[in-house]
């Protein structure tokens, strides 16, 4: 179980994380960048997908049936339109 | 074996390859290969969380199959439809569509709330309880902000609203949101009636809308980033409240990559990020105009481009007009023509060029230009004065001298391209129209400057004609 400070320990290392990668990075990947953390953010998916398992009633199985479908939706799109952007950049080089 | 065993193991991947993912992103080198180590971890991930059917709870047991179903369903109608259209958005519509996953990402935050919230049954503690409703509320205005972000960009809704009393109007919205969550979390501890519930989610879309309307087309790239980021914190707490720690790491790793993106692109157009969402951007131009001295000159494009066939250095400056008229390559076609006569050519990239930073980069790099002739601003801005032909295609904004000297300007301050500074300046336009900013441009009144009217792509036909027409001719 994760208690409260375990979970601001998590957010706090991740938090830095992020910074730190992101930071000194040249402007003509800002915008490759952005959509590759936009797919990483898709990873919700596998989290709508255990809100929809436990579903009891219909109004949680259609709120999560939508949600896996969006989820699904920004995972898969999220990556094939960064894998699109970072392929011409080897191709060019 | 133990399937949580193996689903926590799998997470513990899927975070690690996330994050090495992100790192190899973040080099032009090995950034090509940094989508597949992310991608590579999403898979595992969802693979993974399959295995979640053998611990559901025991209330959801009887409905597990149809839930499962249900599940799959979604899954591959969401990657199918995502997969498609995916490839095949155009390099120039990528903004929107990024914008679109994001919000839908959001949406995916949001419902996991929704569900949270409308179990009947769920036995709610006071802190998940409302890091559930604030994960939901970011989740919600992430989600319709994107929708009303992507059909700007994609110019199904146009105009921005404006007037007075709006940012007060909004900001009574959200505290009514926020109020109204609030009040779900510590007056009714989660089992609030159903309406009020739905009240809150509704409100939270309409703020999202509300928010987003007022912001014009030229700042959309930093919204959308702002947005990104939201939707990562939203996917973070909601993983909270999942105890799902991968949910937790990638969301809060994205929730501060994405709010540093946003202040660098922020800071690339000399604007502050509470400028961008709460001033209104171009709403005075217009009024404080100082008079513009000369008039608009037109030439025509064949004989600008044989003026640069026999040029020895030209700079290009290429806009968003470039990319709208799918221009590239007939742009480097001409280069080449250029180069091949001997002409030293180079691009000048401003920051902000096409919609988002580093978006003219993957435009020009589509069309096979070489890196090695394209400059970022800070890199070239002291080698027009050397040029004797800078040439302006598409762009507007980004070339125009009023930042650099007009106060009462509202793109004063923004770094610009210092394109007036060559001997001579081709415009390469549609028509008389003013930039984004909606501001007009004193550059192409000026002197050295020339316009050429039209759209880019058949401007760029009549220069390669005329120019191939002249070596052609026996020279």
């Amino acid at each position: 179980m994760l208690t409260g400070f375990i979970a601001l320990y998590i957010f706090m290392l991740a938090a830095f994380t992020g910074y730190e990668i992101i930071g000194r990075v040249p402007s003509i990947l800002h915008t490759p960048l952005m959509s590759g953390s936009n797919f990483v953010h898709g990873i919700v998916v596998v989290g709508a997908l255990f809100a929809l398992l436990n579903a009891t009633t219909v109004t949680e199985q259609v709120i999560g049936f939508l949600g896996v479908l969006l989820g699904a939706g920004n995972a898969a799109g999220g990556y094939v339109v960064t894998e699109r952007m970072l392929q011409m950049f080897k191709s060019s080089k | 074996m133990n399937p949580s065993l193996i689903i926590d193991a799998s997470f513990l991947a899927a975070a690690f390859l996330f994050i090495y993912g992100l790192k190899r992103m973040s080099s032009p080198v090995t950034a090509a290969s940094g989508i597949r180590v992310a991608g590579l971890g999403m898979v595992i991930a969802v693979v993974a969380s399959f295995l979640y059917v053998f611990n559901v709870n025991e209330a959801a047991k009887p409905h597990l199959v149809v839930n499962a179903v249900l599940g799959a369903v979604a899954l591959a109608i969401g990657l199918g439809w995502a997969w498609v259209s995916g490839k095949k958005v155009e390099m120039t519509a990528m903004p929107q569509m990024v914008a679109l996953y994001n919000g839908m990402g959001g949406g995916a935050a949001a419902a996991i709330g929704a569900v949270e919230l409308f179990r009947p049954d769920a036995e709610h503690t006071l802190v998940p309880l409302v890091v559930t409703i604030i994960g939901s509320l970011i989740g919600a205005i992430s989600l319709s902000g994107s929708v009303i972000a992507w059909a700007k960009l994609d110019g199904r809704v146009n105009g921005t609203w404006r007037f007075t009393g709006l940012q007060a109007m909004n900001g009574t919205f959200f505290v009514a949101t926020l109020a109204l969550g609030l009040y779900i979390a510590f007056a009714a501890h989660g089992h609030a009636p159903v309406w009020m519930t739905a009240a809150f989610f509704v409100l939270a879309l309409i703020f999202g809308v509300l928010m987003t309307m007022p912001i014009g087309g030229a700042d959309m790239p930093v919204v959308i980033s702002l947005y990104n980021a939201f939707t990562g914190l939203a996917v973070g707490f909601e993983g909270f409240v999942l105890q799902n720690p991968a949910l937790m790491i990638a969301g809060m790793v994205v929730g501060s990559a994405g709010t540093l993106l946003t202040l660098l692109m922020a800071k690339a157009m000399n604007r502050s990020v509470s400028n961008v969402i709460f001033s209104n951007f171009g709403a005075v131009a217009g009024e404080e105009q100082g008079e513009i001295k000369g008039s608009m000159k037109p030439i025509d494009a064949g004989d600008a481009g044989i003026n640069m066939r026999y040029a020895s250095k030209v700079i290009i400056a290429p806009g968003y007009g470039l990319a709208v008229a799918q221009a590239q390559h007939k742009l480097y076609e001409f280069v080449k023509l250029c180069q091949d006569a001997g002409v030293d050519v180079k691009f000048a990239i401003h920051p902000v060029a096409g919609r988002m930073p580093g978006h003219m980069n993957v435009l020009l790099a589509e069309a096979g230009v070489p890196y090695d002739i394209i400059y970022d601003m800070e890199d070239i801005n002291g080698e027009f004065k050397e040029a004797d032909v800078a040439i302006v295609i598409g762009a507007n904004d980004t070339v125009n001298p009023a930042a650099r000297t007009n106060k009462s300007s509202p793109i004063y301050g923004m770094p610009i391209l210092n394109v007036d500074q060559a001997k001579q300046v081709y415009v390469v336009k549609r028509g008389q129209g003013k930039g984004y900013s909606g501001v007009e441009n004193e550059l192409f009144f000026a002197d050295n400057a020339n316009m050429v009217y039209g759209d880019a792509q058949k401007v760029l036909v009549q220069m390669i004609q005329a120019v191939k027409s002249l070596d052609g001719g026996g020279h």
